[in-house]
């Protein structure tokens, strides 16, 4: 490196800017309307196919049993496909930037196990309490262990391998896990319900699910906006982003508070979804380059279309049964992180 | 030199004898204790003399038929488990290379379930689980194998691949009948519940045939941990050795997982705590079976016995060996910060 490599740098970033800015807004629309395509297709899709005609008519009249199967069922379960594939993948995205570890995915971290040890724990103390209760258990398991995740992914010293960070949190995910398998084999009906609930489906739950989790999605949302700005700067490393100036430590308490509001209220509504939020960020990163603004934006539209897209295959591939769209994440994404781990190094930040 | 090196390698092997034979102690101590708890208390005099001789027929029954069993199995099947953990973390040179973090019991239990649902019952349990454990094990180190095997990558394919049979196994017993899909996560969690006397033989009878190679490849095991050339110059074979170690390895926590299920984390924890209570160099066989005997025995007895109804062990030494292995991690990275 010359000493002349910034400045020349910086001039082609200045004659390439309006280029690059214009190609990721142009695959920012691209990645929009493909989402908007699979929406359309879990619409049409379904144990019991419908020609495309009825599913127009249904949306807009009621004309009887194509009508509440539209309505009633698939609209419901796309829109909660929909939030909770943003909040995860946004949420995987903020863990990637703030531990600048290529590996971190709120189901690796354990911090969905967390949340799900909360809401078992309601379920089991506390059996008649309401939906928002749970959600604020869940709130309460995921921030403990994101602190406790982060906590010890940081007190590594410089030269440390992201896999301490995915170690602790896989222990971590066991133990609470085991807690709640404790639990929930002390509790027959606990057992029932948690069956379905632990393998991330977003059928059969309705509006109501999706009001419910939606205020703390969005104010998840917002905190994740604030935070995007200090994020570029973690990325730089400690002393230089010191040096830049910002708080760390506000960004840092951004970044677990929208972590906590993210995955929290996604794993109370759908159970623990492996991966998504590990590999979408990749794929977005992949596109953009490395500036974390731009990686939460395209998080906000891959996250949900890969999120409509398993559930949609999960559908149609053993008709007229269902495999729920969190188990199909992780078939997915089990080849995508061992390929990750085999290329020479895992993708920098 | 030579002879203060003598002197140091002479006190490291009688604290390490000294030091294991505490911890087998502490081990039947243990036992004895658990023989004895229970509906029925009996108290440790009476067990010794039920073992030994007789002390009536109701003490008897109890002691002997109904809790002997599964106190023995937590014993034998503790050390096994310690011994397989200890010759796999030494061969891949990785304190985190033991059989349930590569993917053995996912596989195993994998293998369990679909048997459970095909079956209707737990007719094929044995085998389909040893294939299905065997297959993924295989699979996982194939998976991580690009020049030689590394141990990082080992591990985190291993996570993907539990991860990945985890959610298959979700989906299995979605689909399964709820008591099949009961008797499937009482397997899967792992317990010594129910296991009586002829299960007590075979478990037993197995364990004790595989230790009778152990008694020609420790040794060798030992010389391996030099390296391959070093050891080649000792005048040990490396390849048939280390794949003789491997076969006895997966077959020691093969059978555990057979009869009881998946008994996460005593094989990653056992060998570890030896090393610390031994302080000596390298992993140690004898001192992890006997810690492994040890932790199983407690953590079992616990399970039967403190919360308001049985609990498989696996619970138990899934919450422990988890809050250890994080709190090793913990020490690490601050060990790394200084």
């Amino acid at each position: 490196m010359t000493t002349q490599s910034p400045t020349a740098a910086t001039a082609a970033d200045d004659i390439a800017a309006p280029d690059r800015r214009r190609r990721r807004l142009l695959g920012l629309v691209a990645a929009a309307a493909a989402l908007l395509v699979l929406v359309a297709l879990s619409l049409v899709f379904g144990s019991r196919p419908l020609p495309i005609g009825d599913v127009l008519e249904a949306l807009r009249t009621d004309n009887g049993d194509p009508h509440t199967i539209v309505v009633g069922q698939r609209l419901p379960r796309t829109a909660l496909a929909v939030v909770v594939g943003i909040a995860l993948a946004v949420a995987g995205a903020l863990m990637q930037g703030l531990t600048r570890n290529p590996l971190a995915d709120p189901g690796l971290l354990g911090v969905s196990a967390g949340a799900a040890l909360g809401m078992v724990a309601v379920v089991r103390l506390a059996p008649a309490a309401g939906d928002l209760l749970q959600v604020w258990a869940a709130f309460a398991g995921a921030v403990i262990t994101a602190c406790a995740v982060f906590l010890i992914g940081s007190a590594g010293g410089r030269g440390r391998s992201p896999v301490t960070l995915v170690l602790a949190g896989v222990a971590l995910g066991a133990v609470l896990q085991g807690i709640a398998s404790t639990i929930v084999l002390l509790n027959a009906d606990a057992f029932l319900t948690m069956r379905s609930w632990q393998a991330g489906s977003v059928a059969d739950l309705g509006w109501s699910t999706l009001a419910t989790i939606a205020p703390f999605i969005g104010a998840g949302l917002v905190l994740a906006a604030v935070a995007a700005r200090g994020l570029n700067a973690v990325a730089l490393g400690d002393d230089l982003a010191t040096a830049l100036g910002g708080n760390q430590w506000l960004t840092r308490i951004a970044v677990v508070g929208a972590v906590t509001l993210l995955c929290g209220s996604a794993t109370a509504a759908v159970g623990v979804v492996w991966f998504l939020g590990m590999m979408v960020p990749h794929a977005a990163r992949w596109i953009t380059g490395p500036d974390q603004r731009w990686i939460l934006a395209y998080s906000c539209l891959l996250g949900p279309a890969l999120m409509v897209a398993a559930d949609v295959l999960g559908r149609v591939v053993v008709i007229p049964d269902e495999i729920p769209a969190g188990i199909v994440t992780a078939v997915i994404g089990a080849p995508v992180l061992i390929m990750l781990v085999r290329r020479t190094k895992a993708s920098g930040l | 030199m030579l002879r203060a090196g003598d002197r140091a390698s002479t006190r490291t092997l009688l604290r390490v004898a000294v030091v294991t034979a505490i911890v087998a102690a502490a081990a039947i101590l243990a036992a004895v204790v658990a023989l004895g708890l229970g509906e029925m208390r009996v108290s440790a005099v009476d067990v010794v003399r039920a073992l030994i001789s007789d002390a009536g027929a109701a003490v008897e029954t109890v002691v002997v038929q109904w809790r002997l069993p599964r106190v023995l199995l937590g014993l034998v099947f503790g050390l096994a488990l310690g011994l397989s953990g200890a010759i796999f973390q030494s061969l891949t040179r990785n304190p985190l290379g033991s059989p349930d973090v590569i993917g053995f019991d996912s596989g195993a239990y994998t293998g369990a379930v679909l048997s459970i649902i095909a079956v209707g019952g737990t007719a094929l349990v044995i085998p389909s689980a040893l294939a299905g454990g065997i297959a993924t094990a295989l699979a996982v180190y194939l998976l991580a194998y690009r020049r030689g095997v590394h141990g990082f990558r080992l591990i985190v394919v291993g996570i993907a691949i539990t991860a990945l049979l985890g959610s298959v196994n979700t989906y299995l017993l979605l689909k399964a009948e709820l008591w099949q899909a009961q008797m499937a996560a009482i397997w899967g969690a792992g317990s010594l519940n129910g296991l009586d006397w002829s299960d007590a033989r075979n478990g037993v009878a197995v364990v004790g045939v595989l230790l009778v190679p152990l008694l020609w490849l420790g040794r060798r095991l030992r010389m391996l941990e030099l390296g391959d050339d070093a050891a080649a110059a000792l005048g040990v074979r490396v390849e048939p050795v280390r794949l003789a170690l491997v076969v006895v390895g997966v077959a020691l926590s093969a059978v555990v997982t057979a009869l009881a299920g998946p008994i996460t984390f005593v094989a990653l924890v056992a060998p570890q705590l030896a090393r610390r209570i031994t302080r000596a160099p390298g992993v140690q066989l004898v001192p992890s079976a006997a810690t492994g005997a040890l932790l199983l025995v407690t953590c079992d007895a616990f399970a039967l016995n403190v919360p308001p109804q049985a609990l498989p062990v696996g619970l138990i030494t899934v919450v422990l060996g988890g809050a250890y292995l994080v709190w090793l991690l913990i020490v690490q990275s601050r060990k790394e910060m200084r």
